[in-house]
C-alpha cells in the first residue's frame, strides 16, 4: 500500500489528549509518523488545511438488519452509510429476524462483515432467547466465540422480567460483560406513537410517557448496583433518567449512558403534519428535555453518542402514522448537524463532541487497542475521519448510502462535512466533489 | 372557506367561515323539508366516501347529503382487519386520484390519515373522523342545532361528559364552541381525561357540581373496550357517577340542551327516559348532520355561490 501524508490538519485525538496542527503519515495500514511539516518526496498526499484529523468514530447503536430485512439495510450499505459518518467501527444490535442470540449466527455476521473490509463491526448479543425476555441466550458462548461478543442487548424492547435481568446482570460478570437497556416498560408505553404530552393530546395520537423510560431506569440501575453488573443505558431520552444516572454515577454503580442526535436536537414540537420521518422510539420529548439533555452532554454525564441508525424501506415509513415503524436513520448525517447545533451554536467544545464519538464509546464497551482506540500516535493503526468544518451544505437523505431514507435532518443546512475517512490506511471514503453540495 | 380546499379539522375555519357553513345549512335545511329533496348544485361531481372503519351512519349522512346535491357518490369500505395484507394507503388515494373523482371523505382509525391523503390528492379532502384525533363535520353539525335551541352560543356553557381522552368529538367539538365564545368543560374520571389538560377547557370529575351551571350536556359514547384497558373498573361503577339519568336532568337548568354524537348507549350514558326527554335533541343532530354535510360539500366543491338559486 502505497504512503500517505495528511497534511497541515488540527490533529484532535480525545485518547491522548492531543490537539495540535500537524502533518501525519500514514504507510502499511498504520501512522507511521507524526510531525510539524514532514516531507512530502513525492508521497500521494492530501491538503488538510483548516480541517480536523480525528480517530474513526465507533457507533455503539446501530441497526444493520441483517439477517431478515435485506431490503432496509445491508451489512454492506450499513458499514458504507458508517465510513462516510466517519465511523471506523459499529456496534450492531441484535434484532434481526432471526435474531443475534447464538454463537453461530454472531460469527457468521462477523465473518461476513470482516470479508466485506469496510467498518470494523462489534456485533452486540441478546440476553435472552429469541430476544423473547423469558430465558437467557448463550451469552458466554457468544463471548468465547470468534465474534468476542462483549455486550448485551434486547434492544427493541426492555427485559420486561425483572427476575430475568437480575439473573443476566449476575451471569454475565463471570466475563464482565456489559448490559445495554433498552428501558421501556411495555404495559406504559404499548400503543404509544409519541411522546405523551400537550402535542399527543392535540394531533389526537396515544402518548408514550416519560415514565415508561424512567420506571425501568430506574429498576435496571438498582439491579446493576446490587449486582455489581457493568449497565450501559441506551437512547436516554427525559431529563429525570439523566438526574437518576447522574445520582448513579455518584453513588459509584457502574452505568454508562448514550444520547442520540434526534433527542439532543429535535422535540415533539418539531412534529410536523404527521410525518412518520418523526416517529422514533424512545419518542422526541419536550424541550425541556431536550435542554437537560445537552446540559448533561456538556457536564459529562452522559458518555457517548450513538446514532441508533434505523433504517426502514420508503414503502413502510410512507404509512399512516400508527402503522408505521419507529426509527430514523442517523450515522450520515450525525457529525454535521452535532457540529452545527452543538458546537458552532451551542458553545460544546469540539473536543469533547469528538470524545462522546470516539473515545466515550469505547470506554462503554470496554473496547482496548488493538479492536479500537490507540487514538494519533506512532504505530496506530490508521482509522482516521478527516472533517472539513468550514464547509456548508444541505444534508440530502437521497444521497446516503445507507438504503434508509428516513432521516429527520434531510433538507437542513449544516456546516462540517466528512471530508474523507481512512480504514486500515486506506481512504475507505471521499467526498467526490470539492464544493458544497 | 371559498378559497379552501379541505376540511380537516375546524381550525382550518375561523369564526366567519363557521357562521358561513351554518348559514349554507340552514339554507339546505330548507330544502330537506321539500317532497323533492334534490337541488342540482354538484351535478356531475363526485364524492367518495372512503371508510377504513366501519360508520353506518356518518357514511349514510355523507352519502344522503351529496345525493341531495346531486352529486354522484361511490362508497369505497375497506375494512381495517385487511389494511396489512392490502394496498397500502398511498396506492388507494392514488387510483382515486387516477379516477378524477372531485371529493373524498375519509373515515380512518388513524389519527392523521387526511393530512396523508391530502398530500397524493388533487381533490378535496373532507375528515369524516380520523382515530382519537379530529371529526370537525360533527363539531359543525352540534354548532347547528346547539344554535337551533339556544339562538346565541356566546357565553353559553357546555359540558362535555365522558371519555374525553379517546374522543374526537370532543376535541373538534371543543374547539368549535371555543371558537364560538361559550364556556367549555369536561367531566370525566381522571383516566379517561387527557394528560394534559385541553387549552381553554376546565376539566373535573363531578358530574353533579357541574349540571346546575350548563346550558348544555354533551353525553359521550363510552366504548366498551375501555372497561377492558381496565380505564374505569366496571360499567356499573361508570354509570353510577356519570350516567344522565332523570334526577340528574332535575338539577340542570330547565331549558338544557342534551346532546349526543350517537349511537347511544341507553342505560349507560345515558339513561332513555333523557333520551326520550323533551331536552335531547340527539335526532335534530342527525338532521343537522346532512345539512351540515351538503354545505360542507357545497362549499368546498365550488357550487355556484347563488344561495337563492339553492333555496
Amino acid at each position: 500500500m502505497p504512503e500517505l501524508l495528511i497534511r497541515n490538519a488540527r490533529i484532535m485525538d480525545p485518547f491522548n489528549e492531543l490537539d495540535e496542527k500537524m502533518d501525519v503519515m500514514i504507510s502499511r495500514g498504520r501512522i507511521a509518523a507524526l510531525a510539524k511539516e514532514l516531507p512530502v518526496q513525492g508521497r500521494e498526499s492530501i491538503q488538510a488545511e483548516g480541517m480536523v484529523l480525528a480517530p474513526g468514530f465507533l457507533e455503539i447503536h446501530a441497526h444493520l438488519r441483517e439477517p431478515g430485512k435485506e431490503d432496509a439495510e445491508t451489512l454492506e450499505s450499513g458499514l458504507e452509510s458508517a465510513l462516510r459518518g466517519g465511523y471506523t467501527a459499529v456496534c450492531c444490535m441484535p434484532n434481526t429476524d432471526p435474531p443475534l442470540d447464538n454463537a453461530a449466527i454472531v460469527e457468521g455476521i462477523a465473518a461476513k462483515a470482516r470479508d466485506l473490509g469496510l467498518a470494523d463491526l462489534f456485533p452486540v448479543g441478546c440476553i435472552s432467547r429469541r430476544r423473547e425476555g423469558s430465558e437467557l441466550a448463550e451469552m458466554a458462548l457468544m463471548h468465547l466465540s470468534e465474534a468476542h461478543v462483549r455486550a448485551f442487548s434486547d434492544d427493541g424492547s426492555g427485559v420486561a422480567d425483572s427476575g430475568l435481568m437480575r439473573r443476566a446482570m449476575e451471569y454475565v460478570q463471570a466475563f464482565d460483560g456489559l448490559l445495554i437497556s433498552h428501558a421501556e416498560e411495555a404495559a406504559l408505553s404499548r400503543g404509544g406513537q409519541i411522546n405523551e404530552g400537550t402535542v399527543s393530546t392535540e394531533m389526537g395520537l396515544k402518548g408514550i410517557p416519560a415514565l415508561a423510560e424512567e420506571v425501568m431506569v430506574a429498576r435496571d440501575l438498582l439491579l446493576a448496583e446490587e449486582t455489581g453488573c457493568r449497565l450501559h443505558l441506551a437512547h436516554l431520552s427525559t431529563a429525570r433518567s439523566v438526574r437518576m444516572l447522574r445520582e448513579a454515577k455518584e453513588r459509584g454503580v457502574r452505568v454508562t449512558a448514550e444520547v442520540t442526535p434526534h433527542h439532543l436536537l429535535l422535540s415533539e414540537m418539531d412534529i410536523a403534519g404527521y410525518d412518520t420521518v418523526f416517529k422514533v422510539n424512545p419518542p422526541l420529548r419536550t424541550p425541556h428535555d431536550v435542554r437537560y439533555l445537552q446540559e448533561a452532554l456538556a457536564d459529562g454525564t452522559i458518555d457517548a453518542i450513538a446514532t441508533d441508525h434505523a433504517p426502514h424501506t420508503i414503502e413502510d415509513k410512507e404509512k399512516e402514522f400508527d402503522y408505521a415503524p419507529f426509527g430514523v436513520v442517523g450515522m450520515e448525517s450525525a457529525f454535521p448537524v452535532l457540529y452545527s447545533e452543538l458546537v458552532l451554536a451551542g458553545g460544546l467544545d469540539p473536543m469533547r463532541l469528538i470524545a462522546l464519538l470516539t473515545s466515550g464509546p469505547a470506554r462503554v464497551l470496554g473496547l482496548q487497542p488493538p479492536q479500537y482506540g490507540a487514538g494519533i500516535v506512532e504505530g496506530a493503526r490508521a482509522d482516521l475521519v478527516i472533517m472539513d468544518v468550514e464547509n456548508e451544505w444541505t444534508l440530502d437523505a437521497k444521497r446516503f448510502a445507507s438504503k434508509g431514507r428516513n432521516c429527520p435532518f434531510h433538507g437542513r443546512r449544516v456546516k462540517g462535512r466528512i471530508r474523507c475517512t481512512l480504514k486500515n490506511g486506506g481512504v475507505a471514503y471521499r467526498l467526490a466533489e470539492a464544493g458544497s453540495g | 372557506m371559498a378559497e379552501r380546499r379541505h376540511l380537516l379539522d375546524v381550525d382550518d375555519l375561523d369564526r366567519e367561515d363557521m357562521e358561513r357553513v351554518l348559514d349554507t345549512a340552514r339554507s339546505f335545511s330548507e330544502v330537506l323539508h321539500r317532497p323533492i329533496k334534490k337541488v342540482p348544485s354538484l351535478r356531475g361531481k363526485t364524492v367518495v366516501n372512503l371508510f377504513y372503519e366501519s360508520s353506518t351512519r356518518t357514511r349514510m349522512s355523507f352519502e344522503v347529503a351529496a345525493k341531495r346535491l346531486s352529486a354522484d357518490v361511490l362508497n369505497f369500505n375497506v375494512s381495517t382487519s385487511s389494511v396489512e395484507k392490502g394496498e397500502s394507503f398511498k396506492d388507494t388515494a392514488l387510483t382515486l386520484e387516477a379516477m378524477g373523482v372531485d371529493a373524498v371523505v375519509v373515515r380512518h382509525p388513524v389519527a392523521g390519515a387526511p393530512w396523508l391523503l391530502r398530500q397524493w390528492l388533487q381533490a378535496a379532502i373532507l375528515n369524516a373522523g380520523d382515530g382519537m384525533h379530529a371529526h370537525p363535520t360533527q363539531a359543525l353539525l352540534d354548532l347547528f342545532t346547539m344554535q337551533e335551541r339556544l339562538g346565541e352560543l356566546q357565553g353559553r356553557t357546555i359540558a362535555f361528559v365522558g371519555d374525553i381522552l379517546h374522543s374526537r368529538v370532543a376535541r373538534s367539538g371543543i374547539k368549535a364552541c371555543r371558537a364560538m365564545g361559550m364556556k367549555v368543560l369536561a367531566v370525566a374520571p381522571p383516566t379517561l381525561l387527557p394528560p394534559v389538560a385541553l387549552e381553554g377547557v376546565v376539566t373535573g370529575s363531578d358530574l353533579d357540581d357541574v349540571i346546575p351551571h350548563c346550558d348544555v350536556l354533551y353525553m359521550l359514547r363510552i366504548q366498551m373496550e375501555r372497561q377492558k384497558e381496565g380505564r374505569f373498573p366496571s360499567l356499573e361503577e361508570y354509570t353510577r357517577l356519570y350516567q344522565l339519568n332523570m334526577q340528574r336532568l332535575g338539577k340542570a337548568r330547565p331549558q338544557v340542551v342534551v346532546m349526543h354524537p350517537g349511537p347511544m348507549n341507553r342505560g349507560v350514558e345515558i339513561a332513555a327516559e333523557v333520551a326520550d326527554a323533551p331536552h335531547a335533541a340527539i335526532t335534530a343532530q342527525v338532521s343537522a348532520g346532512v345539512a351540515i354535510r351538503m354545505a360542507v360539500l357545497f362549499l368546498l366543491l365550488g357550487g355556484s355561490e347563488g344561495g337563492e338559486k339553492v333555496a
